[in-house]
């Protein structure tokens, strides 16, 4: 039987999502969805979001066979290339359909936040691309680790905010965010970057992204004749493995893997693995899982990758673990670390370091032999140089102490 | 709960407005004393707030209460035993994040707020669309489900709030989030006038109430103001004889009566 189309009209999956905000962003949230609900069957909208998606972002992105990873591991291993779009990883689906549904709604402006600064650059480009105005809050520790994408998202005339407050990574980035929005409401559009927030926010960003899985399912039919075996995609917010794992929910041989950022150990503060270490809870108007203390504070947490380090996951993620729909297992800061070596040195590609820990994963062969896998390589590493670079000097170090 | 919207509602009938003290709980200073005190410079009711990680509704004061009374460990049944302890003769409601509640359970936030003589709680990320277990759950142990009105909000959702109010509504006075502003935004009054119709349930003006003169102001047509940042500000600073005196001024400017 297949799963249920989801959210239901309340915003949920299952038990997961809903609307957990104060009043005044309501209606800007039923607005939203109800514009959504119009424009994703739309033949106009959709004709105009494929042909940016075509001729300005790339798509379709390759699938790559990647040979002498594969050769190593024993699997057949495809990469679904979100790498190779513009701005250099998969939120760019996002953000232009966002944008798009913003200038329908008349909003003059978009405010966004960015962990890794992906997102934060491709609202910045989307923004530039339709002449509006953008503000991109992003936490101070991630300026710093980050620092590439803070200057491209200046010159794409973007403003970036660095928040300050906590433990300045992407969870106050997005209150910030917030807070700005229910000061702006009436004529601003925040562009959510994951599938987390408030209703329509988690199926909205999906509906988005499941461009790479529509495609991807294509591709590797056209190359292995058949389904893969494994889909695996890491998973902070969850966007791009919601994307990914849209086309196969339910499809029966495919097992769906979100790979969680497991940081430097299980301790509180050392890793990001609310799927796999949290419990249900209210963050960013959503219940889901969540890492939390016995008062219900948000906890702190530890990543490697800008881009996981969040103490939240999107409702629709916690839904699939609970349905046994997909499975959540978490890759540390050094097998993200091999990963992204594996990856540069047997196939030549420097991924970003959030899907480095779908690679690490596997490179613990976790699977049966000769599995077919499907990978989605959800970014780039240009922005991660300086990080890796430095990592790897300490592992260098530790090693010869 | 009958204890606050009636003692709300006999302001009113004096022809007064009502005065409503916020104050960040677990916040170094913000202790029963304090409350005493503030129920003894006149307030009406008094706003205690359970601080928590992530406080989007709030501006910087707040933020930077929240973050000080989490750091000197604040719990939210501490807090909860604060207002047992406090005792004051004025009516007690709590503001807390949605979370700390769903972590205790809804049902055994309620058991402690009842036994500390809590008469609301306030949760600002719970609206009332996801609100209906927890209304139900607060009207059978007698404490007021209180919510959250704003501007922008539609026809239809003013009317829900309307029907799911008890004790008084929080009208928000503008876009944003708490803390002081320049002026009174004219939001304010549309706010309550777009609610006025539906019920007779008291209606307070909160967010951005920052000098007495706006209080007076909003009271202009409001049932009375709920105060924060103004205060707390004093609080962070370590000023507690400036808040309180902050509180006089503000009750000298809010009316007892119609007299």
């Amino acid at each position: 039987m297949a799963p249920p189309e989801l959210p239901d009209p309340r915003g949920r999956f299952g038990p997961y999502g809903g609307r957990y905000v104060p009043e005044v962003l309501i209606p800007a949230l039923e607005e939203l969805a109800a514009a959504w609900a119009e424009l994703r069957e739309d033949p106009m909208f959709r004709g105009e979001l494929a042909a940016l998606l075509r001729d300005y972002v790339g798509r379709p992105s390759p699938l790559t066979y990647a040979g002498r990873l594969s050769e190593a591991l024993g699997y057949r291993i495809y990469l679904k290339r979100e790498d190779l779009n513009h701005t250099g990883a998969h939120k760019i689906n996002n953000t232009l359909g966002q944008v798009l549904l913003a200038k329908r709604l008349g909003k003059s402006r978009v405010i966004a936040e960015t962990g890794a600064g992906q997102h934060g650059v491709a609202t910045a480009t989307a923004a530039a691309l339709f002449g509006l105005p953008c503000v991109v809050y992003m936490g101070e520790e991630d300026t710093r680790r980050q620092a590439p994408n803070v200057e491209r998202m200046r010159l794409l005339g973007a403003e970036v905010v660095a928040v300050t407050a906590g433990q300045r990574t992407l969870k106050e980035a997005i209150n910030e965010a917030m807070r700005d929005w229910a000061a702006t409401v009436r004529h601003t559009h925040y562009v959510f970057g994951t599938a987390a927030g408030p209703s329509p926010f988690p199926a909205l960003v999906r509906d988005l992204q499941r461009v790479i899985g529509d495609e991807a399912r294509e591709q590797f039919r056209e190359a292995e004749g058949r389904d893969p075996d494994a889909v695996v995609a890491c998973v902070g917010g969850g966007s791009n493995a919601i994307g990914t794992f849209a086309a196969f929910i339910g499809v029966p041989g495919v097992t769906l893997y979100g790979i969680e950022a497991g940081g430097r150990g299980e301790g509180v503060g050392e890793h990001c693995r609310s799927l796999t270490l949290g419990e249900p809870g209210v963050l960013h108007g959503a219940y889901s899982y969540l890492l939390q203390d016995a008062d219900g504070q948000v906890a702190a947490t530890h990543s490697i990758s800008a881009g996981l380090d969040y103490p939240g996951v999107g409702p629709e993620h916690s839904y699939l673990k609970d349905a046994g729909l997909a499975r959540y297992e978490a890759a540390t800061d050094r097998e993200a670390l091999e990963g992204f070596r594996a990856l540069a040195t047997l196939e030549g590609i420097l991924p970003a370091l959030e899907p480095a820990h779908a690679i690490g994963w596997l490179l613990r062969r976790p699977l049966p032999e000769g599995s077919r896998v499907l990978v989605c390589l959800s970014g780039r590493g240009d922005k991660d140089l300086e990080t890796v670079r430095r990592a790897l000097a300490a592992e260098g170090a530790d090693a010869g102490a | 709960m009958r204890d606050l919207e009636a003692a709300l509602r006999a302001r009113r009938d004096a022809g007064g407005r009502a005065f409503v003290p916020y104050v960040t709980g677990g916040l170094p200073g913000a202790d029963a004393e304090l409350l005493r005190a503030l129920a003894e410079a006149g307030a009406d009711a008094i706003e205690v707030g359970i601080p928590f990680s992530d406080p989007v509704m709030d501006g910087g004061v707040i933020q930077e209460a929240s973050r000080r009374a989490l750091e000197a460990g604040a719990r939210p049944l501490r807090v909860i035993a604060t207002v047992a302890e406090a005792d004051v003769d004025v009516p007690v409601v709590l503001m807390t994040y949605y979370n700390p509640v769903l972590r205790l359970g809804e049902e055994r936030f309620l058991e402690a707020a009842v036994d500390a003589g809590v008469a609301g709680v306030i949760v600002p990320d719970l609206p009332v669309d996801e609100a209906e277990g927890w209304r139900e759950r607060c009207l059978a142990c007698g404490v007021a489900p209180l919510f959250l009105a704003a501007p922008g909000s539609s026809p239809v959702r003013f009317r829900r709030i309307a029907e799911a109010a008890r004790g008084f509504v929080y009208c928000v006075s503008t876009y944003g989030v708490t803390g002081e502003r320049e002026e009174l935004a004219g939001t304010a009054e549309e706010v309550v006038a777009a609610l006025r119709p539906l019920t007779d349930v008291p209606l307070l003006v909160g967010v951005g109430i920052g000098t007495p003169e706006q209080a007076a102001a909003a009271c202009a047509f409001a049932d009375g103001v709920i105060v924060g940042s103004a205060i707390v500000r004093r609080l962070v600073a370590g000023d507690r004889d400036g808040a309180l005196e902050l509180a006089r001024a503000f009750r000298a400017a809010v009316p007892r009566s119609g007299a």
